[in-house]
């Protein structure tokens, strides 16, 4: 579509690995694309779905979610749960009409900056691809609508108006 | 105040009734309502006219009772004017609360609906490819129907909605409660929920033990233990998300919660976190052995946001370019 | 438009709407009954899981979600080829006999009563169940609302809740019954036959007895010569839960008995575009407009045509009550529309007899209430006599037994056309020379009332009224008169 369209992308990210990871890709000075608002949580198990869909619902054009290796999780079994629920909450989102690449959970050490940067510029590709994130049928665009076509009824059944026995 | 009686109106939009019928159900208690209270309004059981309801002046009704989603600009006309009209708007039922099951429909598309319900539906016998009309002529007669609007939406999409009684429908238990508590003056905070602030898992007394499962299954599939949570025996139960007010109405009966009395105190997402509360009974450190378990839970769309779809996070399905 | 404004109550959802034209000397032209309503249930239930939809259409309807419930139940044992126990039948038939108990008794109380009882020409004010129980009185009046929670409980205790019930299963029931609650229902059970019973007697004394009232169920204009549609046992005797369908013809004669799954080869609808809610017709004899006769494939379901479909009620008062139905009303077929509430009445008595037996049988808390389906969904049909006429529900899946396409038929909108036909014809006949006054109208009502139509359906709750608008246009299209109920 077009060359000018930067996703946004919302990225959730462990503080004990990956967010440290990304932060190694700054601080090594990897270039990677600068589409990622980064947000840090202690854990990726931490990470409601409603995280996820609440991104989407403010506009991101695509979420990443990333955390420890398994086996590596400071809480043990955060990212196995994490795990869990991404693989129903893709289901969903497909059912919501979110395309599959807009979601993506990832696995990103303390040291693994340039797989960091890796994941990011693949995520950034496709949902360039995809395009802006299309927010709803615009349901309130709607509403104004109809409202403006049917305004005049509202009046007059506001002021009584009307021949009814 | 207390020699005056409380003026009431109850009203439904798009509902299907059955709220109606819970108020009804509260049956002798009917009559200690209209002790204290005058029904202003409530099209069921009474003649009334807009022009009543627009000839009263603002703010004339103490309380309203509204219950169903808003479907049609219809509803949404007499949802605004019963707002202007009562101090305190009470949304009653699932449907006026959070979308309800006909919520549903935000999966598809206005065009989608209307296609299968009068084109692809199998017993339909409609050559001319005849899809019914908001005005048409029959012999020089004018016939009007409502548009539906796109979507489905909550009665709070629209106006500002002071207390909600969700439920579908309210126990009638609950109605009177909630009448008691208006008549005695004692309202919480208004945007509160008129249920305690438990979820359906706190009133249910099944054993809860071992939150993991190995496989999980549909509720054909297997006779639960009857003393046992269903979610501990593998059954997708929406309780943990849910909240109190039905006394686990469908676990008492051996079947798993869907999630009828909306978000529980504190959830933004009823479907996000119950999705969340069943995935992670699946959780092994076997990844592939997991997605496969986790994979038998067949449309969890559609079953996490049974009653509650509008209003969930993203309302609906995202559709593409509307047209 | 001035228009908009004098009929906003028309365009909610869940109300009936009839529109009446008059010509230019003031007979009636032409009449229509729109309904506004459009949910899509078959759209959105295409990918939700076959077991929810037990769950899920219900919402259809809050005044009978059990009908919703268990015609996509039987639906479901057939999707999933699985026959129940014989126990979870019978628990499934004693719960369904309550639903006919309370829905019964709410109609004929609330709604249909206040016609005879009150007298239809009576004032609006008193015409309503309050009159009604002025008349019976006080007494009577509990008598009424007790036996209708009766009716609720024993279906809540069956089913969960009684609005919401969750318990049926492809291949059972969520729940046997216990003993205690099996003893409970014997007893409510026993004395809803005594309440059937004297309600017989109320509408002999009150509607029989009065000859002006029995010419007016007999009045040509409230008479419409169509088909009838109900589900009968092996013995061709009234079922509620199950059976086959039987049509018999307008000259009372079997026209053709069919299974539920085979109905697409007798069953279609009819599309017009000025109403949400589709026209039934025999696919074998066609749709010809809205005429009756035997050329016209309308057919009409719901109490009378039960009756006038069947060859008797299966347990022993109502089988004599049916019996004098029709010796008093000139034979079978009766075309009658106003003798629906007899005919109401009458299965008010079997529903009730219906639940005591079942009440009392041994096998009722059999433990073994569930058979768990082996073979892969595939598809199926699902029928029940719904209080207000034969209810369809139609599903395929795929082999997961996701939803793929879903089908539903309605009580009410079987009898759409045939409302339509009855309104018009009363309106005909009582409308002359554009004179109107409240009590013609309501007689014109009266033919609509007669079906427990119920389009939303939050129509008949006590202390009940319809959610209908009549509207009267003149012949240059101005309203002339508008009632609303
Ligand atoms: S909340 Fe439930 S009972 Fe109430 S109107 Fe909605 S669907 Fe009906
Ligand atoms: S998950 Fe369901 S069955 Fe288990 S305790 Fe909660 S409500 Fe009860
Ligand atoms: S258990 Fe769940 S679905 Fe059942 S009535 Fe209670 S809240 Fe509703
Ligand atoms: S009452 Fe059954 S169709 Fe609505």
């Amino acid at each position: 579509m077009t060359k000018e369209f930067e996703p946004r992308i919302v990225g959730i990210l462990c503080n004990w690995c990956s967010y440290a990871g990304a932060d190694l890709a700054g601080i090594s000075r990897i270039k990677y694309p600068p589409n990622v608002r980064i947000v840090r949580v202690m854990c990726s198990g931490r990470v409601d779905p409603s995280f996820v869909l609440k991104a989407f619902a403010e506009g991101a054009d695509g979420v990443l979610v990333s955390g420890c290796h398994p086996v590596d999780c400071h809480y043990i079994e955060g990212n196995y749960k994490m795990w869990a629920r991404k693989v129903m909450l893709e289901t969903m989102l497909q059912q919501l009409g979110i395309e599959p690449e807009r979601f993506r959970l990832t696995w990103v050490s303390a040291n693994e900056g340039e797989l960091f940067k890796q994941y990011v510029t693949e995520m950034v590709d496709a949902v360039k691809k995809l395009g802006p994130f299309q927010k709803p049928v615009n349901w309130m665009t709607e509403l104004l609508e109809h409202e403006r076509s049917l305004g005049t009824a509202v009046q007059e059944i506001a002021a009584g108006g009307g021949v009814g026995e | 105040m207390s020699d005056k009686k409380l003026k009431l109106g109850l009203y439904w939009a798009a509902g299907c009734g059955g709220c109606d019928v819970a108020v009804l159900d509260i049956d002798e208690k009917i009559l200690d309502v209209a002790e204290v209270a005058d029904i202003h309004f409530w099209p069921i059981a009474m003649d009334f006219k807009y022009k009543d309801v627009a000839a009263m002046d603002d703010g004339f009704l103490d309380v309203c009772f509204l219950n169903g989603a808003i479907r049609n600009s219809e509803n949404k006309e007499v949802a605004e004017l019963l707002r202007a009209k009562s101090k305190v708007l009470v949304a009653l039922g699932t449907c006026a609360c959070y979308g309800g099951v006909i919520g549903l429909a935000n999966f598809c598309t206005r065009e989608e609906i209307l296609e299968t319900a009068f084109k692809k539906t199998v017993s339909t016998d409609n050559p001319e490819g005849i899809i019914p009309q908001p005005v048409s002529e029959v012999d020089g007669c004018e016939l009007h129907i409502p548009e539906v609007y796109e979507a489905v939406y909550k009665l709070d999409d629209f106006v500002n909605v002071d207390y909600y009684l969700p439920g579908c429908p309210p126990r009638a238990e609950l109605i009177a409660k909630a009448i008691d508590a208006i008549v005695a003056g004692q309202l919480p905070e208004p945007g509160s929920v008129l249920l305690p602030a438990k979820t359906v898992c706190d009133e249910c007394k099944r054993e809860k033990k071992d939150r993991h499962v190995d496989e999980f299954k549909r509720p054909w599939e297997l006779i639960p233990d009857e003393e046992k949570c269903l979610l501990d025996q593998g059954l997708v139960c929406m309780g943990p998300a849910t909240r109190a007010g039905c006394g686990a109405a469908c676990t008492n009966v051996n079947m798993p919660c869907r999630g009828c009395y909306g978000p529980a105190e504190g959830v933004i997402d009823q479907g996000a976190k119950a999705m969340s509360a069943v995935a992670v009974t699946a959780v092994s450190t076997n990844l592939a052995e997991m997605e496969k378990v986790i994979s038998q839970v067949k449309d969890p769309a559609g079953t996490f946001y049974m009653y509650g779809l509008p209003n969930s996070l993203l309302r609906g399905r995202q559709m593409k370019e509307a047209k | 438009m001035k228009r908009i404004s004098i009929d906003p109550i028309t365009r909610l959802e869940g109300h009936g709407k009839i529109e009446i034209f008059l010509n230019d000397d003031g007979s009636v032209e032409n009449a229509f009954l729109q309904i506004p309503e459009l949910r899509g249930f078959e759209k959105f239930c295409e990918g939700r899981l076959a077991e929810e939809m037990p769950r899920i259409t219900p919402s259809i309807c809050g005044v009978c979600p059990e009908a919703h419930h268990l015609a996509a139940t039987k639906a479901l044992d057939a999707v999933f080829h699985v026959d129940p126990p014989g126990p979870a039948k019978k628990l499934r038939e004693l719960f369904y006999a309550a639903q006919f108990v309370h829905s019964h008794i709410a109609h004929f109380y609330a709604l249909a009563a206040a016609d005879f009882v009150v007298g239809p020409d009576a004032e609006p004010s008193v015409r309503n169940i309050l009159g009604v129980v002025q008349k019976v009185g006080v007494e009577k009046g509990a008598e009424v609302i007790k036996h209708r929670s009766y009716a609720q409980k024993i279906q809540a205790m069956i089913g969960g809740t009684a609005t919401r019930p969750v318990c049926g299963l492809p291949g059972g029931m969520s729940k046997a019954l216990k003993e205690e609650e099996r003893a409970e229902i014997e007893q409510m059970a026993t004395s809803t036959v005594e309440f059937a019973k004297f309600t017989q007697k109320l509408f002999a004394d009150v509607v029989l007895a009065n000859q002006e009232y029995v010419d007016l169920i007999l009045s040509d204009i409230y008479a419409d010569k169509t088909y009838y549609m109900g589900l009968v046992d092996e013995n061709n005797k009234v079922n509620f839960y199950d059976g086959k369908i039987r049509v018999v013809g307008p000259d009372g004669k079997e026209f053709v008995k069919f299974e539920a799954k085979d109905y697409l080869d007798h069953v279609s609808e009819h599309v017009e575009k000025w109403t949400y809610l589709k026209f039934p017709f025999l696919k074998n004899v066609g749709w010809k407009g809205f005429v009756d006769g035997p050329e016209s494939g309308i057919y009409r379901v719901a109490p009378l045509a039960r009756l006038n479909a069947a060859e008797g009620m299966a347990t022993p008062l109502a089988q004599a009550e049916y019996e004098k139905f029709y010796s008093t009303l000139g034979g079978k077929p009766v075309h009658a529309t106003l003798a629906q509430h007899w005919a109401r009445v009458i299965e008010m008595l079997y529903a009730a007899e219906l639940m005591l037996q079942l009440a009392k049988d041994p096998e009722i808390t059999d433990p073994n209430v569930r058979a768990l389906p082996t073979e892969t969904p595939t598809e199926g049909v699902g029928v029940v006599e719904a209080p207000r006429g034969t209810l369809y529900h139609h599903y395929q899946t795929d082999e997961d037994g996701v939803i793929t396409s879903a089908n539903l038929i309605v009580g009410t909108t079987n009898n759409h056309a045939g409302i339509c036909m009855s309104v018009k014809k009363a309106a005909q006949g009582l409308i002359k020379k554009g004179q109107l006054n409240d009590k013609l109208l309501n007689m014109v009502e009266m033919a609509f009332r007669a079906y427990d139509p119920c389009f939303g359906c939050a129509t008949h709750s006590l202390p009940g009224q319809m959610p209908l608008e009549v509207n009267i246009y003149d012949s240059n299209g101005e309203l002339q008169a508008c009632l609303k109920r």
